[in-house]
This record gives structure tokens, sequence and C-alpha cells, in this order.
């Protein structure tokens, strides 16, 4: 079977951006946290801990005895070329490494943590990995014996060097499963069972953690020939969370950007953009085309740009709905403010009163125009409660496109 | 006669004694749907009352079905339920499941799924807002928009499905499918677009996508060799940086393959008009029909 190589691209664009949005479903895990659930399921994994100073990276060396690496904890790739892993061949080595590496900026990613891991010599790196195969709407194994490179590359350049495995859901990895991935891959044979043994561990990882992505590369055969999990990629379903109670510890509530992290306390569905008109609508579609159409009409206003993507979401409150605007405002970039609304379960009287709560409660600090276009459920009456209101900062547009034009023009003029 | 709906579809509904089943059973049937039955466990016997007609509630849907010959089932049940209320629609061999809970698991839905293969029931959804055919049925919370028409559509969103609607309401919509966002579908667009296709009632068709995956490209794919009704697109997430997901998890770009860019080439290069804006793509559709 065929699967675009999109599929192993989403696999090492490991989107930090995801965890910014609040339906973003999808939690990306650090190393050392995939290696914990690969112990938890008996995958094999070296020796190791995760250490947030120096010290504790040197007493985990003491521990672990002998050569170590000490490996930045970031969810990004590269860390490797960035000097984010490093050899140390004892523990007084091992607390000048993670000196070294703890705080260092890897492309925008500050390292607040170091995995310091028994050091194995090399024999062979394979590739392992289970993952949603979207176009199929199945689950995927792929596997190859080229690993612990860039596997992407492989898959372009030699994709007869990627087997790929599709698994019934319903059926799962058995045995039987496990051999054919062995086989289809070319494994070695002195390795064929260890792997074989390795795979449906893995595949406890995948279906008992709710995973969207198990990934291994490299899988090595150290010189003694055991077969070890050296790195691990592991990407949860958040939408699995109410049977995972466990892995709430594993919930990533940072953000890069201050407005993203705010946004994240006040449970928003929002994204920074690099621009002036602020946006909020409701439904991920309409928004994102919000901010399309936003961007086309500030190409005849001197480029003005979107600034944000705010999805309120279906039946939101007035509550919702000031915090939104809140945040938006507080925005130094923002100049004008477009909220763009379907009214389909929403209520466009319960946007307007929202809209209008949420003016009375900023107060002075809602100084910037807002451009308002309803439509759909329940339009008259929230037309009617904003024109009651008649705040000097709101102004109510018939079309999509329109008061797309007329926000940007705001944001152009100020 | 449209395309999985008509006046005549019999519809029980999942969930319809919790609070969302129930606002949503009555606006259904507000637009002409027939709500023959409701189904939750333990509530069997039991009857909900919509301005003064009792709608029966069974405990299963195999009942249901048996009782009131349901075609259509409408899952509105909480996302830790919601595989077991599908299967239960699959065994119970109802022809269309459309599933409007949000959330639920992804492990669930390929689940659910790859158990409907080889059996006889279409799933449409998860977390989507149904299907609707202006005038004689609604399975759904897709709220009444457009009058009835010839113009099919199908969405993976559900606010540009309703924006669309809206768009082309005096035109008139034969169809308009909200196949949903979540990265495993029951229906796809190809699914619809065949359908439509085959459908005397639609003269052409509208094709709503957004970025993330690759359904666009095999849709524009399946429309060059196999669709000969025009079909005019719009693409949300131009803006959309790379790397960044705006709210669906299907809304993954990565490299690039699954940009909005991507897909509008796709499309144009099957022959379909790409509208820059919801509005433009409604334009270059008006303009279609009245040339028809």
């Amino acid at each position: 079977m065929v699967v675009p190589s999109r599929y192993v691209g989403v696999i090492h664009h490991t989107c930090a951006f995801e965890r910014t949005t609040q339906n973003g479903i999808t939690v990306d895990l650090f190393e050392y946290q995939a290696r914990e659930l690969f112990a938890k399921h008996d995958v094999p994994v070296l020796g190791g801990g995760v250490a947030q100073t120096a010290d504790e990276a040197k007493e985990i060396a003491q521990r672990i005895g002998g050569q170590v690496v000490v490996k930045a904890q970031v969810k990004t790739g590269g860390r490797g070329k960035a000097g984010g892993v490093k050899l140390a061949e004892n523990p007084d080595e091992a607390y000048d490494r993670a000196k070294d590496i703890l705080g260092m900026d890897i492309k925008g990613h500050t390292v607040h943590k170091v995995m310091v891991a028994q050091a194995s010599d090399i024999a062979e790196e394979y590739y392992f990995s289970y993952l949603l195969d979207r176009t199929n709407r199945t689950f995927l194994a792929m596997a190859s014996v080229e690993g612990g490179v860039e596997i992407e590359e492989v898959a372009a350049t030699r994709p007869e060097a990627l087997a790929r495995i599709s698994i019934d859901a319903n059926v799962g990895v058995d045995e039987a499963k496990a051999r054919e991935i062995v086989a289809a891959a070319k494994f070695p044979a002195e390795v064929a069972d260890q792997i074989a043994h390795v795979a449906q561990k893995l595949w406890d990882v995948f279906i008992k953690e709710d995973a969207l992505l198990v990934e291994v590369n490299p899988l090595v055969q150290d010189p003694d020939g055991k077969i070890i999990a050296l790195d691990g990629k592991v990407t949860l379903d958040e939408n699995a969370a109410f049977r995972q109670p466990a892995q709430l510890e594993y919930a990533d509530n940072s953000a890069a950007d201050p407005l993203e992290q705010r946004a994240k306390e006040l449970s928003l569905n929002y994204v920074k953009l690099d621009g002036q008109v602020g946006i909020i609508g409701n439904g991920a579609g309409l928004v994102m085309s919000t901010v399309d159409v936003v961007a086309y009409a500030g190409e005849n206003f001197g480029g003005v740009k979107p600034a944000n993507f705010l999805d309120l979401g279906g039946g939101s409150s007035a509550e919702v709905m000031a915090n939104g605007l809140g945040l938006i405002l507080s925005d130094d970039q923002v100049r004008s403010v477009f909220v763009n609304v379907f009214g389909g379960i929403t209520s466009c009287d319960t946007v307007a009163s929202g809209i209008v709560a949420a003016l009375a409660e900023l107060g002075d600090k809602a100084t910037k125009p807002l451009v308002v276009r309803l439509d759909g459920n329940n339009v008259q009456e929230g037309r009617r409660i904003l024109a009651e209101a008649n705040h000097p900062l709101v102004q109510l547009v018939d079309t999509m496109d329109g008061a797309a034009a007329k926000a940007a023009e705001l944001a152009a003029a100020k | 006669m449209a395309i999985f709906l008509t006046k005549d579809s019999k519809i029980i509904v999942q969930g319809m004694t919790g609070s969302e089943g129930k606002k949503h059973t009555r606006r259904m049937i507000e637009n002409g749907s027939q709500i023959v039955g409701g189904v939750t466990p333990g509530k069997g016997g039991q009857s909900v009352d919509f301005d003064g007609s009792a709608v029966p509630v069974f405990n299963t849907v195999k009942e249901a079905v048996a009782a009131t010959g349901a075609d259509v089932t409408v899952i509105f049940v909480p996302p830790k339920f919601a595989k077991a209320a599908i299967v239960e629609a699959i065994d119970a061999e109802v022809p269309l499941c459309v599933v409007i809970t949000e959330g639920i698991p992804v492990h669930d839905s390929t689940a659910a799924f790859g158990y409907s293969l080889g059996k006889k029931t279409r799933i449409i959804g998860p977390n989507c807002p149904g299907v609707q055919t202006p005038g004689a049925s609604s399975a759904g919370i897709i709220p009444a928009i457009s009058s009835p028409g010839k113009i099919g559509l199908v969405s993976k969103s559900g606010t540009l499905t309703y924006q669309m609607m809206y768009e082309l309401r005096e035109e008139g919509i034969s169809t308009a499918v909200g196949i949903g966002g979540d990265p495993v579908i029951g229906t796809t667009h190809i699914d619809c677009l065949e359908a439509f296709e085959a459908d005397p009632e639609t003269v052409a068709i509208v094709m709503i996508g957004e970025i993330g995956g690759d359904a666009e490209e095999r849709a524009a794919d399946f429309i060059k060799d196999h669709v000969r009704k025009p079909v005019v697109g719009y693409v949300a997430g131009f803006m959309a940086p790379e790397g960044k997901t705006m709210g669906h998890a299907g809304a993954i770009v990565s490299g690039s393959s699954g940009t909005a860019e991507a897909k509008k080439a796709a499309l144009e290069a099957a022959g379909v008009k790409v509208g820059k804006t919801p509005t433009e793509a409604a334009e270059l559709m008006r303009q279609i029909v009245a040339a028809l």
C-alpha cells in the first residue's frame, strides 16, 4: 500500500503549535516521558532519569554509573546538531554537560530539563513506528532496517526501504502481525524474534495509551545483540483524556507566546499571528476563512494582516466572548477587531449580549474599533441588541467580505 | 430525491433524552424531519413530548428499528459512549448513521469505521453538523438556512457549511453534507461527490475544504475522472502559518502538501473553479447555475 510522504512528515513535525489550541487534540511528549511509557509497557529501554538541575543530572549519572548521555528535552528535532546531546564519562562531566545544555535555546525552545541516560554501544540502528493513517482511515506500522537517520529522507529517496503495513484497528498487532511487519521490513533473522516481541509491546503503548504516534528512532541492536528503544516520540490523543487519568501530568500548558499562554489559562482556542486585525468567530472553518478574508482585504489597505485566530466554539457564552475580546484587545499590535459569527447552534442574540457585556466589563480598557458581522440564528434580535447598546466603538456590517474590508480599513487608518 | 436523506427518511436519535439531543430533536422536527423514536438504554418504554407529539424511547437501536422502520440514526451520546452507539447502529443495519458527537477518541472512531467496512451502514462524521435536504428533512444540527434547490454542498467545517448555505440561500441547496473535521471520518468528500454526480436533482456541486490531510487532493483526482457536473471549490486556511493547527485535529499542515495552496492547485487542475472567499465561491456558482 502507498502512504503519502506527509504522514512521515508529521512525525518530525512534532508541532509545538498544536498544543496552543484548545481543540488541538494531540499532546506531544518529551523523550523522557515517552521512555516512561515504554518502560511501563515493557519495551526495553536503557537506565536513565530526568533532571532539572546540573546537581540532579550528576546524581542520576552516579546512580547509572559509567558513561552517560545528557540529552536536552525539547519538543523539536535537530537537538543533536544544535549541541543538545552530549556524552559524559563520569558524574562530574555529566554535571558540566547538563550545566551547558540547561537553559539552551534550540529552535526557539528553551531547555528546562535534560535526560541522563546510560550510554550504549550500537551495532545496528533500525526504525519502527505505529501511527494513524488518515487517508486509509486505519492504523499503520512503519519499519526499516535503516534507522538513526532522517526517516523522511529514506521514505522520499528509497521508499522500498521503509515497510508500511496496515493494521486493522479491531484486530491489532498479535504475534502473526508482528511477524508480518518484521518480514516486510527484512529485519535480520538473529533479531527477528526480539523485534517481533518489541513490536507487540510497542503496540501496547499505542493502544493502551491512546497514542496517535509511537515512534522509535533509533531502535538499536547493542553489541550483545539486545534490542533497545534508544529514542522515542509519542503523541497522545487529548480526546481520550477521560479514560487516561495517568496522562494528566503530560498536559502541557506552556506556550512560547505570552498571549497564547494567557489564552491557554482562559481555555480559549487562540493562535497568535503577526498582524493588526484581531479576529473572533465561531467554528474553526469559519474563523480560518475569516483570517484569509481579512488578509485579502488588507492588501487594499497597506498590507494590514490578521492578528490572530480565535474560535469561540459553539454555544459561546457572554463570559467566553468577554475573555476573548479582552485577550485580543491586550495585544498591542491589534488596531481593530473583526467579530464574525454565523449563528448555527450559537444564537446571535447571545453573541450580541456577550459583546455588550464584554465592552461594559472592559470599560476604558476597550479602545479599539470593533466591526461585527452577524448572520443566522436569531440575527434580527442580535442586531437589535447591538443597535440599542449603540456603543461608539462598534459598527455592524452586513457581509463577511464587507466587514473584513471595514476592519482592515480601520486598522490601516490608525 | 437529493442524497442520503429525503422527506421519507425515518430518523431515530441515539441520546434523544439528553439536553443536546432533546434540543436538536425539536429543531429537526421543526425542519420537517420525521423523528420516529429515540434510543436511551434503560429508558425504553418512556416517551418524550415535542410540542404535543410523543416520540417513543427504546432501549436499543434494534428495538427502535423493529418498531419504527427507521433508516437513519443521529448520535448525540457523549464521547465515552459514542463508539458503542455507532457499533450498535451498524449491528442493527441502519443504513445511515450521523455522528454529531465531538471529542471522540481517534482510536474509537478508527475502530468504529473499521467495523463498518463491508457492512450496511454509512457513517457520517463524527464531529459534524450532519445532513440536510432543505424543505424535506434534517439529520443533525444544521439550521434552516437555505431554500430547496439543485446545488449539492459538501464541507468539512460546520460553520462554513452554514455560511455557504446562506450565500446560496436563494439559488437553493439539494442536500448539504457536513462531513466533519476529525482525522477519521466515515463519509468523505469523494463519497459525497459520487452521490451528487448520481443524483438527478443536483445540477452542480460546491465543495469546501480546509488545510490538512489530503482529502481535497484525492477529491480533485476523483472529479477529474468521474464527475461531469460543474464543481466549485473553496478552501480555508491560506494564511495559516505552517505547523500551526487552527482548531481541527485534521488541520495539520506539514511540508508543502496539505496546504490550502496545494489543494487549490489540485482542484483547479481538475477543472474546478475555486473561490478566494466563500462569497466569491458562491458568486462563481451563481454564474454556473445561471448558464446551465
